[in-house]
């Protein structure tokens, strides 16, 4: 994987050996500014954007107090990721429907960006979400097979195609499909349209020519997650235009960080409505702002991560456990409190996922939650005194321990004994720190 | 570097002057030609403003101000920070150990970025009898439309007698859209149901190929994300089927790459590099402002050079690759 992967581990490395200090200092800030310019042109966030960008974050680093469980690394990675997130938009926004039905909704964008799949995409989930009734209006005239497409993918997803094949121009068919839209009673109508480039006029005055034509209530762009440093001029040009009044990201299911996203809200300010995400009709969804944001950072999930650590590591539990730790006082009780705090954070695979860096890792990588579930109910099972001394649980301690958390004794002495080495383990790290979760968290990386 | 067709492509015959392109064909697509007329004034204003405004950049080597436009303006242009940095690095010190200014740096940086994009091998080898050529690449990125603009200019540029094989049987009317392409290329076209085996849709290709004693074959396949590892399992089971069929074949594997395509590049060419092998790229969509600068950080990264570019729907529409002409245009 790339050396950029993820900028909140560039960020805290960059910042780790300032922990403790109590303000960033310019040099500080200048190191982190580097780095976040490389991981957002990495990400396709055009060079543009990123200027105006690290120089909104770098005014508010400088100066900013490091405050609270937060490093300095933590606290760069906190501006960015706010601003990120308010550059992308907050909340999730809908199409605009038209009191008076058919609300019209024309697709425009690039050749390959998938107009043709996000029409049939969109039919369908508007007729999951909101029971609307769908048209499909065929107009993109110049693609070999283009009709065809629509009609099958059309079909897939139970909504009517209004078709006319090849011979009229698209506005006539466009103004058609309307009207037999109203006739019919459709709710919605989704004009689908030729891809073409922003820099061919006449293709361009073709498609303000069915804009003209049908005034639709929604033109939203169509736009490739994978798209570069030209998604700019490609939303200045269609902006321009045809007005879009939103983007619909398609190709997201793939690896692409979609910088091309923020640099088109940011150049237009335009939102974000959908996101495809799969090749199937129905991978399809509402877009998230904030997600976007931390997708772009390739930075896992870490602000939230660090929020529920903080949320849920009590820092005296913490010291208190360390205390026993240094004293060989480590019972089970200790261990299943470790173990509920951990899973008070959610599912382990997702709470692992969060990680930056360990997420790429550890995709795959399976953790048996029931398994926890097992542990959990062993140890529920035992009397106080048994946690404190497991040694105790021997013959019949054991069978009663089986039948009550409903497993068998040989899981009983498994633990038993895997506990015990756990000990051992601990033990011989003697003076040192047990490297339990909550500190690691807190001390950043 | 390959400049006309005859250069791109080994054929195993002596170099015959290319016949001129059907006429029918040709006017079958008028309205299409403004594209390229476009793009050839575009790379001429490109030269001269090239020269102009670098000279001027660069007319003083030690300005950090100068490289950082220069850095820019390859960032811009997809490059990608890394393969800028090192360019741009190379350069510099070139500059300062060789006393490069003005005009001798310009037309170094132009030199060193052709020969980063050219790699090592950028001819296509169609001596096989029939040649197989398999085309592979995200969705959109324009397989279908490379498929059918490069069989026409086999058989009219170079004379080859061209098969279709409509391999993608997943993306609703794909084969429809090959077959309209097979139609005014003047080509035949194998097919398969949709939802059916592409392996068996290569398969019979090649079969008939034989039969009909077709010089090429050229395999169009089902877009898919590099991520998609089922899929691109599929696809490389069609590899697998081309190679029993016919030892040595796919004798090429082309990659689509969609010129607006960010550094996300990187990752499609090497996992379908990881996947198929991949013989060389097709630059698609070169005809908006978007200048493709990602090929050339796949050439450098993945040693995949690049050997067609598209620049526009019709027919004559894709060309061979010019690495000169498109280091020039990465500067525009």
């Amino acid at each position: 994987m790339s050396v950029f992967d993820s900028l909140a581990d560039k960020l805290q490395g960059t910042l780790s050996e300032l922990r403790g200090h109590g303000t960033l200092t310019e040099d500080d800030v200048n190191r982190a500014m580097r780095e976040i310019r490389l991981s957002l042109l990495e990400a396709d966030v055009n060079l543009r954007v990123v200027k105006q960008f690290t120089a909104t974050v770098r005014e508010r680093c400088l100066g900013a107090q490091v405050v609270g469980q937060l490093n300095p690394g933590q606290q760069v990675v906190k501006i960015v990721s706010d601003e990120l997130t308010s550059l992308m938009g907050g909340a999730a926004r809908d199409l605009s429907f038209s009191p008076r039905p058919p609300t019209v909704v024309l697709l425009a964008g690039l050749q390959g960006s998938g107009k043709t799949t996000v029409a049939a995409k969109l039919a369908r989930h508007l007729h999951t979400e909101h029971r609307s009734s769908v048209a499909l209006a065929a107009c993109d005239l110049q693609r070999p097979a283009a009709v065809e497409q629509l009609v099958t993918v059309g079909g897939q997803v139970d909504a009517a195609v209004y078709e006319q094949g090849t011979g009229a121009a698209p506005a006539d068919v466009a103004r058609w499909a309307l009207e037999r839209a109203v006739s019919e009673g459709k709710d919605v109508l989704i004009v689908d349209t030729s891809g073409r480039l922003h820099v061919d006029r006449e293709l361009m005055e073709e498609l303000a020519e069915i804009r003209r034509t049908i005034k639709p209530h929604d033109v939203l762009l169509v736009l490739d997650a994978m798209t570069g440093q030209d998604a700019i001029n490609v939303a200045e040009q269609f902006g321009e235009t045809v007005r879009f009044d939103g983007v619909i990201l398609t190709k997201l299911d793939g690896d692409a960080r979609g910088g091309a996203a923020l640099s088109v809200k940011a150049v237009t300010g335009t939102p974000i409505v959908f996101a495809s995400t799969g090749e199937r009709l129905e991978q399809f969804e509402r877009f998230h702002p904030d997600r976007m944001a931390q997708r772009i950072l390739g930075m896992g999930d870490v602000m939230s991560l660090i929020e529920k650590a903080e949320r849920q590591f009590d820092e005296r539990e913490a010291e208190e456990l360390e205390h026993k730790l240094r004293r060989n006082e480590f019972t089970l009780e200790d261990f299943l409190s470790q173990l509920r705090q951990i899973r008070r954070m959610g599912p382990l695979t997702s709470v692992l996922g969060m990680l930056p860096g360990i997420g790429a890792q550890l995709k795959g990588a399976k953790v048996d939650e029931r398994e926890l579930d097992r542990i959990q109910a062993i140890i529920l099972s035992m009397t106080p005194e048994e946690r404190r001394r497991p040694e105790l649980i021997k013959g019949s301690r054991r069978l009663r321990i089986a039948r009550g958390s409903g497993t068998s004794v040989q899981a009983v002495n498994q633990l038993v004994k895997q506990f015990d080495q756990m000990r051992k383990l601990l033990r011989q790290l003697g003076s040192g720190r047990m490297p339990d979760l909550g500190a690691l968290m807190r001390q950043g990386r | 570097m390959p400049r006309d067709w005859s250069e791109l492509f080994v054929t195993g015959e002596p170099a015959a002057d290319a016949p001129a392109p059907a006429s029918a064909a040709a006017d079958a697509e008028p309205q299409r030609r403004r594209f390229l007329g476009r793009l050839r004034e575009s790379l001429s204003r490109t030269r001269e403003a090239l020269s102009g405004e670098l000279a001027a950049t660069l007319a003083v080597p030690e300005d950090e101000a100068g490289w950082e436009r220069l850095e820019e303006a390859l960032v811009m242009a997809d490059v990608g920070a890394r393969t800028t940095a090192e360019v741009v690095g190379r350069l510099e010190a070139e500059a300062q150990g060789g006393g490069l200014e003005g005009r001798a740096l310009t037309e170094r940086l132009a030199e060193l970025l052709a020969e980063i994009a050219r790699g090592d091998d950028d001819l296509i080898d169609i001596t096989a009898r029939p040649a197989v050529i398999l085309l592979v690449g995200v969705n959109g990125t324009g397989k279908t439309t490379t498929a059918g603009k490069l069989a026409y200019q086999l058989r009219h540029r170079l004379g080859k007698s061209v098969l279709l094989a409509a391999a993608d049987t997943f993306r609703a009317a794909a084969t429809e859209q090959l077959e309209a392409w097979a139609q005014r290329a003047q080509c035949p076209v194998v097919t398969g149901t949709p939802g059916s085996d592409p392996g068996a849709v290569a398969f019979d290709a090649l079969a008939q190929a034989r039969t009909r004693g077709c010089d090429v074959v050229l395999i169009d396949t089902a877009g898919r994300l590099h991520t998609q590892d089922a899929l691109m399992d599929e696809l490389a089971k069609v590899r697998r089927v081309i190679a029993k069929q016919a030892p040595g074949a796919p004798h090429e594997t082309l990659l689509t790459v969609d010129a607006t395509t960010g550094q996300n590049g990187l990752r499609q060419a090497a996992l379908f590099a990881e996947a198929v092998g991949v013989g060389g790229i097709v630059l698609t969509k070169l005809d908006g402002t978007a200048r493709g600068g990602i090929a050339l950080a796949i050439a450098r990264e993945l040693g995949i050079p690049v050997k067609l570019i598209g620049v526009g729907e019709g027919l004559e529409d894709l060309r061979p690759f010019d690495a000169d002409d498109f280091a020039r245009a990465l500067l525009e």
